[in-house]
């Protein structure tokens, strides 16, 4: 039954997108607080999800499969809650709210395995490793919504084709650009402290993880310093590698998974 | 108590007839009272831009009131086409039509909400009007012509304004060449202050957009012509640089936003030129107007990452989509203002008595 508050919070998130759906369609849209308050109200469902958990394994609920979606799509929020004010506030969210609906229901409803592992010790720098990659993987996804409104807008501007709605409630192409570089920035700084943090772990970590880990470390990092390829090549790049890192973390686990069974 | 309208329109009389019973700024309060003081009329405002001169009177009995008004502006006119004190009687209009409208009751309240929504207005949804008629109101208010009722529905009439404004889309896209290139401009870089313009001949369409360009922001400005005094006397009055004309292309890397509409025959930029110049700046975006007939910049321009290039005809064309989203959006607003229209009319035609218990519903400020 602790997954109450998060079928809750898929709801919220569900409500959020579909108002937004609903008002750009009739191109009665404008920017209300409705978006903002259903993709609080959500988050702090998800909160006390992962509180609940977190008190119920004695640890940072991110020991499966399962809890990392949920604390990725937890880090996703808090990104959008962070940085949504920057730019227009109700679209940045329309854009987030279907990504994290489909983060969780995959979680909700895909056959993950769902069994938490309760702390055989307690291992700050453990997770550190852990929270704070995560968080990264909640920039990158952060950085590929950007991406995303960029490509659609550049489109627009470029073919002279206008969805009234979408191109007035859009903010500016260059906007979008620096939001992207932003969120990679800081994805990719969170994601180094994450990996120099699991350094320092007294267990030894999974080195497949880790190296996996490592190798995402330096794409994000090509990404960042590749700005020269122009802001839509990064745009593109940061929804490849973003699709890349989840498959592969899902990939991954589900392999750490079966080796342990 | 009654609510009348009289008025001229631009969709009912020609600028001739309207110019002549235009009343200026410096006469607006006089003729307020005279009207003020007419039999039959017991409140007034007088609403006079360049495309519609209006009479709006609060009455207790409107016969009376409008054959005085009536009898007031065929008596004499109260401005003038030429200036010299003699007005147009109604006698010496075209004898074809009647150019007032005459309005009554809820006809007249609905009409006002419609003009002050921009429904009424050349341009549909435009918002210059509902400034225009506050300081109308504000001036009548100022003689002393207006009381509670036509406090209340002018009061009535700025809300609906602006509920009608934030519910619909009738104020959205842009419907003019100009308008639509400062949007298309800010949907690129945003905040337009820091962009470089420059102006590629100094035609008379290009210095519009450029000016509605420096409206939004827009603070630096390179002119070029064929004609060097006349690019410098351009960029004097905008508050740019002039620029020779065989040396525009060198200072593309500085520019932002291109305006070009030279009578060249063929296209002078060309992706050749600029190709060099976006592989210098890959973030740094460039938006091209071209205005030229033959055009000035060739199509394939628009391929390049970075270039956003919009002519003349593809301006037109999202002005034209502008309106049209304009006009579709009018049965919205009409909907809307028929609601505040019953609902005045009800409170209007209460017995004094009862008005207090007529509660007008609060109208949100935010959509």
């Amino acid at each position: 039954m602790d997954r109450l508050p998060l079928i809750l919070a898929t709801f919220c998130f569900l409500l959020s997108f579909l108002y937004t759906a609903y008002m750009l369609k009739t191109g009665g849209h404008r920017l209300s607080r409705f978006n903002l308050v259903t993709m609080a109200l959500g988050f702090l469902l998800q909160t006390w999800f992962l509180h609940i958990r977190g008190q119920a394994i004695g640890r940072c609920p991110l020991t499966n499969f399962f809890e990392i979606l949920i604390f990725l799509s937890w880090s996703i929020v808090l990104l959008y809650l962070l940085v949504g004010p920057a730019y227009r506030l109700s679209l940045l969210g329309a854009f987030t709210s279907p990504l994290v609906v489909l983060i969780q229901t995959v979680a909700l409803l895909a056959p993950i395995r769902d069994v938490p592992r309760p702390s055989m010790g307690s291992d700050p720098w453990l997770e550190t490793h852990a929270a704070l990659s995560i968080i990264a993987y909640g920039a990158f996804a952060m950085a590929s919504v950007a991406g995303g409104m960029y490509l659609i807008q550049e489109r627009q501007l470029k073919t002279h084709h206008f969805h009234s709605s979408f191109f007035f409630e859009m903010p500016p192409i260059t906007h979008l650009a620096t939001a992207n570089h932003r969120l990679l920035l800081a994805g990719v700084l969170l994601l180094t402290v994450g990996l120099l943090s699991g350094f320092m772990v007294h267990a030894s970590l999974n080195p497949v993880k880790l190296a996996w880990g490592g190798v995402m470390w330096a794409i994000y990092l090509a990404i960042l310093l590749a700005r020269r390829a122009g802001p839509r090549r990064i745009a593109l790049l940061s929804i490849v590698a973003f699709s890349l890192s989840i498959t592969a973390l899902w990939g991954l686990n589900y392999l750490v998974e079966r080796t342990r069974i | 108590m009654n609510v009348l309208c009289l008025g001229v329109s631009h969709q009912t009389a020609s600028v001739e007839v309207r110019e002549r019973f235009a009343v200026s700024e410096s006469q607006l309060s006089r003729i307020s009272r005279e009207i003020g003081a007419l039999p039959g009329i017991a409140e007034s405002v007088i609403v006079s831009t360049c495309n519609r001169v209006e009479f709006y009177a609060a009455s207790p009995n409107a016969p009376e009131a409008l054959a005085s008004l009536r009898a007031y502006l065929e008596e004499r006119s109260p401005v003038h086409a030429n200036g010299n004190g003699n007005g147009l009687a109604a006698s010496e209009l075209p004898a074809e039509r009647e150019p007032f409208y005459i309005l009554n009751g809820p006809a007249s309240i609905d009409h006002l909400f419609r003009v002050a929504s921009g429904l009424e207005s050349m341009v549909i949804g435009e918002t210059e009007i509902l400034g225009q008629i506050k300081k109308a109101y504000a001036t009548a208010s100022g003689a002393g012509t207006t009381a509670r009722h036509l406090n209340k529905l002018f009061q009535r009439a700025f809300n609906v304004a602006k509920e009608v404004r934030t519910k619909t889309s009738i104020t959205r896209g842009a419907v003019s060449v100009g308008s639509v290139a400062v949007d298309l401009a800010e949907k690129i870089f945003g905040s337009l202050a820091p962009c470089r313009v420059m102006i590629l001949g100094a035609g008379e369409t290009s210095e519009l957009t450029a000016r509605a360009l420096q409206s939004r922001g827009v603070k630096s400005l390179f002119v070029s012509n064929r004609s060097y005094d006349r690019a410098a006397r351009l960029a004097g009055e905008m508050g740019g640089s002039a620029i020779h004309f065989d040396e525009w292309d060198r200072h593309f890397s500085k520019i932002d936003i291109l305006i070009s509409s030279t009578a060249a025959p063929h296209a002078i930029v060309t992706p050749e030129k600029l190709a060099p110049v976006m592989h210098r700046r890959p973030n740094r975006p460039l938006f091209v107007i071209d205005l030229a007939v033959p055009r000035d910049v060739d199509a394939a321009v628009n391929h390049l990452e970075g270039v956003y290039l919009y002519d003349i005809d593809s301006l037109r064309a999202i002005a034209n989509q502008g309106l049209a989203v304009r006009h579709r959006e009018i049965a919205r607003c009409e909907d809307l203002i028929a609601r505040h229209v019953r609902e005045f009319h009800e409170w209007l035609t209460a017995d004094p008595a009862q008005r207090h218990s007529i509660h007008f519903p609060v109208i949100s400020k935010e959509a």
